[in-house]
C-alpha cells in the first residue's frame, strides 16, 4: 500500500511535467482522476494496515474489527505496549486522514457554491445583456476579464474591458470556449483536485498536480470551442486577453520583428496558443488504451487491498 | 431574469442614482414603471436591505433607504473576485485566460504581431 501511495505521487510527478497530456488532454484528466483516487485510497491504506494486527478480513475490514474491539473494551486494549500504541496510534492517523479527504472534498464544493452564489447575486443588480455577446452577461469595466459559473444556473460573464479588446469573432470563439465549461461541468473534474489543494497546499505535488489538471481542462475547452470556430480566432482571443492584463503593450515589443511564436516561451496561455495553431496529432489508440488501463489498476489495485484479505 | 429580480435592479438603480437616503414613496416616484402599489416597493426594499444591498435608517415616522455600497464598489467586489489568482474564489469560477504579465506578456504580443493581429485596447 505505501508502495502504491508513493508510486502514485511518483506518477502525478511524472505526469505534471510530461507533454504528451496536451496532445489528449481527455485521456490524461483521467489518468489524474485514477492516480487521485488511487493516492487517496493508498494513503488511507496503508495507515490503517499499520494498524491491523490479524489479517483476516482486508485492511478496511481488519480496521473496523480493531475499532470495535477498542471501543467495547477500551482499558484491556492489547494491553499498553509500544507495538500496540503504535498501531492506535496508526489506526487514528488513518480515520483522521480519510476523514480530512472527505471533509475537504465537502468544504471546497461549499466554498465553491457559496462564491457563485455572491457571484450570481451581484450580476443579477449589475449585469446587462449585449447584442454582441449573446447569452452572456455583461459588467461595465475596464478590465479586460471573461469567466463562467458553473452550476444549474450557469452564467457567462464578459467585461467591458473584454468586448473592447476583442473582435466579433474572437467574441465568439471565447463563447464557445466558455460554454464547453459549462455544458461538461469542468467545475467538477477539478473539484477534488481544489480539495486536494485545500488540504495540502503546502505539498509542492499538490499544487504541481492542481495546476496541470487546470491547464489540460483549459485545453480540452480549447479543442471543443475549436470544433465550432477557427483556431486562429481562438489563439488571438487568447494572446490579448492573457497580455491585457499586463497593461498596454510595452512600446519593445510593438516593434519587435520576430516573425514565429517564440518556441522558448515557457507559460500556459503561450502553451495553448501554440498547441492550436500547430495542432500536434492525438495519442495513437495502443497507448490510449494502454493509459486506460493503468488509470483502472491505479484505482482497482489499492481499492482491492483494502476490502481482500491477503 | 423573474418579475422580482428586475424590481430589486430597477430599485437598487434609483438607490445609487440618489443623493442622500430615499423614502419609499420617493423611490416609487423616481421609478420608471409608476402604477406600483406602495407596499411592493416596501418589500423589496426590505429584501435589498435583508440581503445586505440597501441600508435603512428611521427618520420620523418613516424609513429612509440608501445604498450599502456604490455601484463601482460592487462591480469592483464583482471582478476582484473573478480575477482572484488564488483561493476558493478562483476555484468557484473558470477563467477564460489567466492574464500574465511581465516578459510573459511581452512575449505574447509579439506572438500576437507575428500572427498579424492588429494591436488594440
Amino acid at each position: 500500500m505505501a508502495v502504491i501511495a508513493i508510486g502514485c505521487v511518483q506518477a502525478a510527478a511524472w505526469l505534471a511535467a510530461a507533454r504528451w497530456p496536451r496532445r489528449s488532454p481527455v485521456v490524461a484528466i483521467v489518468l489524474w482522476q485514477a492516480i487521485g483516487l488511487g493516492w487517496g485510497l493508498a494513503a488511507v491504506g496503508t495507515l490503517l494496515g499499520l494498524a491491523a494486527s490479524r489479517q483476516r478480513y482486508g485492511v478496511a475490514g481488519d480496521a473496523l474489527a480493531q475499532v470495535a474491539r477498542f471501543l467495547r473494551s477500551p482499558g484491556t486494549f492489547s494491553g499498553w505496549t509500544v507495538l500496540a500504541t503504535a498501531r492506535l496510534a496508526a489506526l487514528t492517523a488513518g480515520l483522521v486522514l480519510l476523514t480530512l479527504l472527505c471533509w475537504v472534498l465537502l468544504a471546497a464544493a461549499t466554498a465553491g457554491l457559496r462564491a457563485r452564489q455572491r457571484q450570481r447575486l451581484l450580476l443579477s443588480l449589475l449585469a446587462h445583456g449585449d447584442p454582441k455577446v449573446p447569452g452572456a452577461l455583461v459588467v461595465d469595466h475596464p478590465v479586460a476579464a471573461a469567466y463562467c459559473l458553473p452550476g444549474l444556473r450557469s452564467a457567462i460573464v464578459i467585461s467591458a474591458g473584454t468586448l473592447d479588446l476583442l473582435d466579433a469573432r474572437e467574441l465568439a470563439a471565447v463563447l464557445a470556449h466558455e460554454r464547453a465549461h459549462l455544458r461538461e461541468r469542468h467545475d467538477l473534474v477539478l473539484l477534488p483536485f481544489v480539495a486536494l489543494l485545500r488540504a495540502f497546499r503546502w505539498s509542492r505535488a499538490a499544487r504541481e498536480a492542481h495546476r496541470a489538471v487546470a491547464l489540460l481542462i483549459e485545453m480540452h475547452a480549447d479543442d471543443r470551442a475549436r470544433r465550432h470556430r477557427p483556431a486562429r480566432e481562438l489563439a488571438t482571443a487568447l494572446l490579448r486577453v492573457g497580455a491585457a492584463g499586463g497593461g498596454h503593450a510595452p512600446s519593445g515589443a510593438l516593434s519587435a520583428v520576430d516573425t514565429a511564436m517564440d518556441d522558448d516561451v515557457d507559460g500556459e496561455v503561450a502553451a495553448r496558443v501554440s498547441r492550436l495553431l500547430r495542432p500536434a496529432p492525438g495519442l495513437p489508440v495502443p497507448v490510449l488504451v494502454l493509459i486506460g488501463i493503468a488509470a483502472a489498476v491505479a484505482v482497482a489495485v489499492p481499492a482491492a487491498l483494502l476490502v481482500v484479505p491477503f | 431574469m423573474n418579475r422580482l429580480g428586475e424590481l430589486e435592479r430597477a430599485i437598487m438603480d434609483v438607490l445609487w442614482e440618489a443623493q442622500e437616503p430615499l423614502t419609499v414613496r420617493e423611490v416609487s416616484g423616481q421609478l420608471t414603471e409608476r402604477d406600483l402599489a406602495h407596499t411592493t416597493v416596501m418589500t423589496v426594499l426590505d429584501r435589498l436591505a435583508k440581503k445586505g444591498f440597501a441600508r435603512r435608517e428611521r427618520e420620523g415616522r418613516a424609513w429612509r433607504y440608501r445604498a450599502a455600497e456604490s455601484r463601482e464598489g460592487y462591480v469592483t467586489e464583482l471582478m476582484l473576485s473573478a480575477l482572484a489568482q488564488t483561493g476558493d474564489r478562483q476555484a468557484a469560477l473558470a477563467r477564460f485566460v489567466r492574464s500574465v504579465s511581465g516578459s510573459e506578456a511581452q512575449a505574447l504580443w509579439r506572438a500576437l504581431q507575428a500572427l498579424g493581429g492588429a494591436i488594440r485596447g
